[in-house]
């Protein structure tokens, strides 16, 4: 992917979706490297018995999704300023997650040149389960 | 408010008290394996920590004790988070991490109350400087 600067943008601005599949075992890894091992990830008796309807993704593999997203379109000489997600729905293991942004404010502060960006991600029923923004710095051409 | 307060004094005891520091010496297996379990292939990550690995920094003094203390909620979802990137974290760092309760509220629903409890985390690295400032909400209902 091209290298994207702060010229190529603007408000409204969409940035590449990226769409995952995560697995129960995909949910056990992020387990085991996170040191989250609250049941409801992995085991689906103890999900059901807490009145899920099943294993569900961690809110924060999600926003590591978004995270992906933003700095894959970020390139080599973008960066992440802030991350942040509201964890408003569940997405089950073995449904697709759909990962979007859409650049929502450009702005110049302290030298930077710098963007807003609205992130969100949805279930395949087109629900939002995780919403949030991220602040990116991106170089000029100039 | 409605219902009464499933708000301890227990709870209430641990407003604003700082927790830690805990101390994680970052390696690049930690790293790596992070990656892998986000599924996120970015050549970047076997050096510097892709931008939500301070969930793998658990400030667990602070969480045992909000999970684990004895209040009529038992249920437990995590609510947002929000991460502040100062610089980046990088294999060999050693990241010591302070945490602490600012906020609780209670808020009635459908099937009883829910909690919100707010933490905010700091992540120094080995040569103090603060290089992530985080903050989560959870939930208990």
């Amino acid at each position: 992917m091209a290298q994207v600067y702060y010229e190529d943008i603007a408000e409204g601005t969409e940035i590449p979706a990226l769409v995952k599949y995560p697995t129960t075992m995909q949910l056990v890894k992020y387990a085991g490297a996170s040191g989250d091992f609250y049941q409801i990830h992995y085991d689906k008796d103890f999900a059901q018995a807490n009145g899920l309807p099943g294993v569900i993704v961690h809110g924060w593999l999600t926003l590591s999704f978004l995270g992906q997203m933003v700095t894959d379109w970020l390139g080599e000489k973008g960066r992440l300023l802030k991350l942040n997600g509201s964890y408003r729905g569940m997405n089950k293991v073995h449904e697709d997650i759909i990962c979007n942004g859409k650049v929502t404010k450009k702005y110049e502060e302290d030298g930077k040149n710098l963007a807003r960006v609205e992130i969100w991600a949805e279930n395949p029923q087109g629900e939002k389960t995780v919403t949030g923004t991220a602040i990116v710095a991106l170089p000029s051409k100039v | 408010m409605a219902g009464e307060s499933v708000i301890t004094e227990e709870l209430n005891s641990l407003l604003n008290v700082e927790f830690g520091p805990e101390v994680y010496e970052i390696e690049k297996g930690m790293l790596k394996r992070f990656a892998e379990a986000i599924d996120d292939p970015n050549p970047k990550w076997l050096e510097e920590a892709p931008p939500t690995f301070a969930a793998a920094l658990v400030p667990h003094d602070l969480l045992h004790k909000l999970f684990n203390i004895d209040i009529p909620l038992k249920r437990l979802l995590n609510g947002s988070s929000d991460l502040e990137y100062l610089q980046p974290i990088k294999a060999g760092d050693v990241i010591s991490i302070t945490s602490k309760l600012t906020r609780l509220r209670q808020v009635p629903g459908a099937e009883g109350p829910t909690l919100f409890m707010f933490t905010e985390m700091t992540y120094t690295n080995q040569r103090g400087e603060v290089v992530v400032k985080g903050k989560n909400t959870y939930i208990k209902y």
